[in-house]
């Protein structure tokens, strides 16, 4: 039904002409962006630009009016919803952190690994080596290993940062959608997160969108600037902020 | 290398609860039946009846316990699923009263009789076999539960709107049981019940049974519940409860989630209604007021949201104090002192008694510097939910 015949396009990611506008305020205006296998793109742009809501509408959170987003070429994500779409592997750190505050670090990442989510595998679930293994190797990557049995609310704001990136990798999707990781974060914690998210792009294809342009910068991919929700620029970094335009509305003289 | 998912269930506290209430399941009836009247050990049937209410009581808050407490469900309309699991036993011991009613009409109860009706109505085919009515104590709020919970949680009618509308439903049941023609004896319910499986209802010995049986059913009511809250899918209903978009976003259909805790909680209150009805002899549509529901809701916040014992705890404590209030002098003042103590646990003990305690406890432990405080904290698996919420 939402699968279609051949694949449209190569892009992992494709949107095209999307309009999204909530109570006559276009937040969305023909976006087209096309993201490709195994590629990071950095997103930027002013607050209000439509970077969140893209998000949103790639994730099924935000139903756009008008477009069309195609995940890995033929399924349609506009008619799916939330967790149909995090189960074909697109998965969301969101821009405030979201870890489940009550619960510890290495139970927040067994419930992010992409394991059998029904009711009844759940309940009666019995935990298995490989599992606790990938576990293991997650909490080493975000280094979080002697944090693993504290509650994720009693973290530090950069460490529910890396929970939040370590639940990603946890969920292992194809894509990964990263709102704002660097927020807040100190100067090493920031540059730390720029060689975990390369790291992790060996093999997934992301999508991150920062404010922190040394954080941009050091990444060195390529560089989409959105503006009023549409893109305003593309390009490398060095052509994006010597943009007129981009200059104007976003980094200022 | 993980423990079976029973064995995982039992902590040291679970344990202490389920042998307590065990105890007096078996020690109160003992005590009732074979002890002289009027020795100072001898526990009066009109007590084994009143306590084997409290013990009901606490089967339905620990099923609110469970989709509260672990799923952030608030329902106040917990009290219908309540009343339809009495009102499915009341209806088994009317066909069993048969030509021993006023009327002595031997199929129709008396209610019906006196309506003029000359057959029984449909629904109430099959209800003079028990295995049939029992059957109906679980189906029929159950079925309830899934069906309003499946409109619900697929529309993603959450927080307070759910709230609102769990007592729409209990209010819109209570109208429906006034009325005479509805089918279930109106105003006056159901009630001279005579025989329970062919022993008489007023006897000692029957009471001291149904006693133990209520107790054996907070007991496994109690093991289903820990069972579910300490398996993987207590995690996820304690995500649902703490960030509800977030465990979407991990691909987790959580109406599917709210769905089962919701109907199986619904079961559970209308196991502890059957077991209600017998023992207080009557079952009318005033079970589905409002504020029974409400009432019920704060039995679980007094005892402590969230922690299962609690909620079985604070419906004894609270339906205690209530007992022991109206029957005294203070008897016109018992709603503002129940209002009182519900602003003052919100104010001083917003985790409840046993939640309270719990943190108490560990506090008390990390002090004292016990390597295993951590793991005592995470063997619970779970914060305390937000009083906030």
């Amino acid at each position: 039904m939402n699968v279609m015949d051949t694949r449209a396009t190569s892009a992992m990611l494709y949107l095209d002409g999307v309009h999204v506008s909530f109570d006559g305020f276009h937040a969305i205006n023909n976006l087209s962006l096309a993201l490709e296998p195994g590629e990071m793109r950095a997103i930027i742009g002013p607050n209000g630009a439509g970077k969140t809501t893209m998000m949103d509408i790639i994730t099924g959170k935000t139903k756009p009016d008008e477009g069309t987003v195609l995940f890995d070429g033929t399924v349609d994500l506009t008619r799916l919803d939330e967790t149909r779409i995090a189960e074909l592997g697109i998965g969301r750190k969101f821009q405030k952190p979201t870890v489940f505050e009550s619960q510890t670090v290495q139970d927040n990442l067994l419930l992010a690994l992409n394991v059998d989510h029904s009711v009844r595998g759940t309940l009666f679930w019995r935990g298995s080596k490989a599992e606790s293994e990938r576990i293991d190797k997650v909490l080493e990557t975000i280094r979080l290993t002697d944090a693993r049995n504290r509650l994720a609310g009693s973290l530090s704001h950069g460490q529910k940062q890396w929970l939040e990136i370590g639940m990603l990798l946890a969920q292992d999707p194809k894509v990964l959608l990263v709102d704002e990781p660097v927020a807040g974060m100190t100067d090493v914690e920031t540059h730390l997160t720029a060689e975990l998210l390369k790291e992790i792009n060996k093999n997934h294809t992301i999508m991150v969108v920062e404010h922190d342009m040394t954080f941009v910068r050091e990444l060195g991919v390529k560089v989409t600037c959105l503006h009023e929700g549409t893109v305003l620029a593309e390009g490398s970094i060095d052509q994006v902020s010597s943009n007129e335009r981009v200059v104007e509305v976003y980094l200022g003289r | 290398m993980t423990p079976h998912i029973l064995t995982r269930s039992l902590d040291r506290a679970a344990t202490a609860f389920i042998l307590i209430v065990a105890a007096v399941g078996v020690l109160i009836p003992l005590s009732n039946l074979l002890l002289p009247q009027g020795s100072m050990f001898q526990v009066p049937t009109y007590l084994v009846a009143l306590w084997g209410k409290y013990v009901c009581y606490a089967i339905l808050a620990l099923s609110i316990d469970l989709i509260w407490g672990y799923c952030g469900i608030l329902s106040l309309g917990h009290g219908a699923f309540f009343a339809l699991g009495g009102y499915a036993m009341g209806m088994y011991l009317m066909r069993q009263i048969g030509s021993r009613g006023v009327y002595g009409n031997p199929i129709l109860p008396d209610f019906m009789v006196f309506l003029n009706w000359d057959k029984l109505p449909w629904y109430w085919y099959g209800f003079d076999k028990f295995a049939f009515a029992a059957l109906m104590v679980l189906l029929v709020p159950g079925l309830l539960a899934f069906c309003f919970g499946w409109l619900a949680f697929r529309s993603r009618v959450t927080g307070v709107y759910l709230s609102i509308i769990t007592q729409a439903m209990t209010y819109a049941l209570l109208l429906a049981f006034f009325r005479n023609d509805f089918g279930f004896g109106g105003n006056n319910g159901l009630t001279d019940f005579k025989d329970i499986l062919g022993f008489n209802v007023q006897a000692e010995g029957t009471r001291a049974a149904l006693f133990l049986l209520s107790c054996l059913a907070l007991i496994i009511g109690f093991l289903i519940c820990r069972t579910i809250v300490t398996s993987k899918l207590g995690k996820v209903l304690i995500a649902v409860r703490d960030a509800e978009s977030r465990t979407r976003f991990l691909g987790y259909r959580v109406e599917s989630y709210k769905l089962f805790v919701f109907t199986l909680s619904a079961c559970m209150a209308g196991v502890a209604g059957a077991l209600y009805v017998p023992q207080v002899g009557i079952i009318n549509p005033s079970e589905f007021a409002p504020a029974n529901s409400i009432e019920a809701v704060i039995w679980v916040a007094v005892g402590g949201r969230g922690t299962l014992i609690g909620a079985a705890l604070g419906a004894v404590v609270v339906n205690y104090a209530k007992t022991f209030f109206t029957s005294g002098p203070l008897a016109p003042y018992w709603l503002f002192m129940l209002g009182a103590l519900f602003i003052l646990v919100t104010l001083l003990l917003p985790k409840g008694i046993v939640g309270t305690f719990n943190s108490w406890w560990e506090t008390s432990k990390a002090t004292n510097g016990s390597p295993d405080a951590d793991s005592a904290a995470r063997e619970d698996g779970v914060g305390a939910p937000n009083p906030a919420e």
